[in-house]
């Protein structure tokens, strides 16, 4: 059995779980089994409608002193669930969450774990799972040995299928520890589309010559409703806070389309934003390198470009 | 306080990415080697900083690699740190050099284990969280903040979307991401010094790896990029909305 760790913050499930259940499904597909969700926690969600991605069980530790993430609780609790629901492969998605945890999973399991995964494994001959390396330069063939498996995948590389169906809801009693690491607030920004999930995203740099012009780019990320993203040295100079810089000391992204305004693509940043699949660059400087990396660009001045692509997409909508 | 600060060895940012052997090995002709720059940047600095306010802490460097991760382990003691231990093995399984670490964790009695948030060649995210496992003491990960008072830390992480500040006592694992400290350039005094600041060499335990890299692979080029005229933005919209099916 294929088991999905289905995870959920503020009593909704994350939009990264759809893509790991799609994902599981699939897998427990090629290997001719069943796929089933496990929950920890409680959500207002309706459980039974996770059928449509595929699987056939969730299995829920309801208890709410799990809605608080400790790592090694939670990592103790779906140890135990593996073991209790006989699963020989976990899916996790690579998202904050998957970081905290799946790690831990192994090392209680003893399990071979690849994260950053972007495709089903290839199990023809072994179990090899392809992920991402170099900050996204390149890629790694990653053949797991152990008897459970555990692949963590990267947020937007698979895409979300909903078909028909409905998922029994079953209640897994697993006796937890007592939480050590003790919540004390949660700062959310809100009404932000987050950064890892967007499908679109909107990232401004240097171009922009200082935060007070930032108007331009949260016009343009508000009628593309998408997240906003920067380069190191505008977070460096906190022009913007430091959960938007991308790159390779930065986040990790992948969006169906990012627009870079006024970076000029060095390599580092590249490696943050090289696996989006549509890229739209729009700088004033011809030479600058990122034009080597996009799909679409333009040469010009953003404070003049910007404002005619936001108008531009806001008629597209009112068409 | 006794802090371990995990340490790995990682190509230059602007290094070439290439592979040889068919494909199954990294090319290493002509790259440089940093100090993972999570590992640098944020843990080692912040271990520092903790030493710096409390003359009493005790900070080790922990790396597993060859002989060739030396040059990285003095690069790192130039910055700060009192002995390093370096695990004579090398594997790209992060179970294994968890495990390594987690031998050498079990004998030192270490209040804080510092890592990285990942490390930049296989961006596994991985090691802090098995340490933490393997030794059954709490994990946090992602850190963008770490304080101490007693043996009290207060850790803010980041969760999807904003952030998370929680309290845990010591002994805890925490992976560092940006944030946590500033990075620093060694001076004269700390590279003079690194030189002689004593560097253990352990075997390895015996540990079976879970996974191991059969290939790479190098994305597809990009087909090149199609520009538009700076006074023709309805046509970037009609591309991204018709050819790219984007927005
Ligand atoms: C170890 C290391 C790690 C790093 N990690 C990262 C990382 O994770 N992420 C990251 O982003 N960087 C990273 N960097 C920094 C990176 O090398 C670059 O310095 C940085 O990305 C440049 O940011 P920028 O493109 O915003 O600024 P610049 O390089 O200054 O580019 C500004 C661009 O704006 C254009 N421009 C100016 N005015 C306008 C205008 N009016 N309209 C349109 N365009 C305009 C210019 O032509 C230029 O191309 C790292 C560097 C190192 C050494």
């Amino acid at each position: 059995m294929v088991l999905i760790f289905i995870d959920h913050a503020d009593g909704h499930i994350k939009k990264a779980s759809f893509e790991a259940l799609t994902y599981g499904a699939a897998l427990a597909k090629q290997l001719g089994t069943n796929a089933e969700g496990l929950l920890c926690g409680t959500v207002a969600d309706d459980l039974a409608l996770l059928g449509k991605y595929g699987i056939t069980k969730v299995n829920q530790v309801n208890n709410e002193a799990l809605n608080n993430l400790d790592s090694l609780v939670y990592g103790k609790t779906i140890a135990d669930a593996v073991t209790a629901l006989g699963a020989k492969v976990l899916v996790f998605s690579h998202n904050q969450t998957g970081r905290a945890v799946a790690p831990v999973v192994a090392a209680k399991l003893k399990a071979g774990l690849v994260t950053g995964a972007i495709a089903l494994p290839d199990t023809s001959n072994g179990f090899v799972v392809k992920k991402s390396v170099f900050s996204g330069k390149a890629y790694a063939n990653v053949n797991i040995t152990s008897d459970i498996k555990i692949i963590s995948l990267n947020p937007n590389s698979y895409k979300t299928v909903a078909g028909e169906g409905t998922a029994e809801v079953s209640q897994l009693n697993i006796a937890i520890d007592s939480l050590k690491v003790k919540l004390t607030a949660v700062n959310k920004v809100s009404g932000e589309v987050p950064l890892t999930e967007a499908d679109i995203v909107v990232s401004g740099g240097r171009g922009l010559k200082g935060p007070e012009n930032w108007g331009i780019i949260e016009d343009l990320a508000h009628v593309l409703h998408a997240a906003t993203a920067c380069s190191r040295p505008v977070a460096d100079s906190n022009w913007r806070p430091h959960h938007e810089h991308v790159g390779q000391t930065g986040e990790q992204i992948a969006p169906n389309l990012y627009i870079a305004i006024g970076i000029s693509g060095a390599i580092q940043h590249l490696a943050g934003v090289n696996r989006s699949k549509h890229i739209v660059v729009i700088n004033k400087d011809p030479e600058a390198p990122f034009f080597k990396a996009a799909d679409y660009g333009i040469v010009g001045d953003a404070f003049e470009v910007v404002p005619k692509l936001t108008e531009e997409i806001r008629k597209l909508h009112n068409s | 306080m006794k802090i371990l600060v995990c340490i790995s060895k990682t190509p230059d940012t602007t290094s070439k990415i290439a592979f040889k052997n068919n494909n199954t090995k990294f090319e290493e002709a002509g790259v440089q080697w940093i100090i993972n720059p999570y590992d640098e940047w944020y843990a080692l600095v912040r271990a520092i900083e903790l030493k710096e306010k409390d003359a009493g802490t005790v900070i080790h460097l922990v790396t597993v690699g060859g002989a060739d991760t030396e040059p990285i382990i003095r690069k790192a003691f130039a910055l700060g740190g009192d002995e390093a231990i370096r695990i004579n093995a090398t594997s790209d399984d992060s179970f294994y050099v968890a495990s390594q670490i987690a031998e050498i964790a079990k004998q030192g009695g270490y209040d804080l284990i510092f890592t990285g948030k990942e490390t930049i060649d296989y961006n596994s995210s991985s090691i802090g969280g098995m340490i933490a496992g393997l030794l059954d003491i709490p994990f946090i990960s992602l850190a963008t903040k770490f304080d101490i008072t007693g043996t009290t830390t207060t850790v803010t992480r980041e969760i999807e979307g904003g952030e998370e500040i929680a309290e845990v006592s010591l002994p805890v694992v925490v992976s560092c991401a940006k944030g946590v400290a500033e990075q620093r350039i060694p001076n004269m005094r700390g590279i003079m010094a690194a030189r002689t600041k004593p560097l253990k060499v352990v075997e390895p335990a015996a540990i079976e790896p879970l996974t191991h890299v059969t290939s790479y692979e190098l994305p597809p080029a990009k087909a090149g990029v199609k520009l538009v005229a700076a006074d023709n933005v309805a046509e970037l919209v009609r591309l991204l909305h018709e050819e790219a099916k984007a927005i």
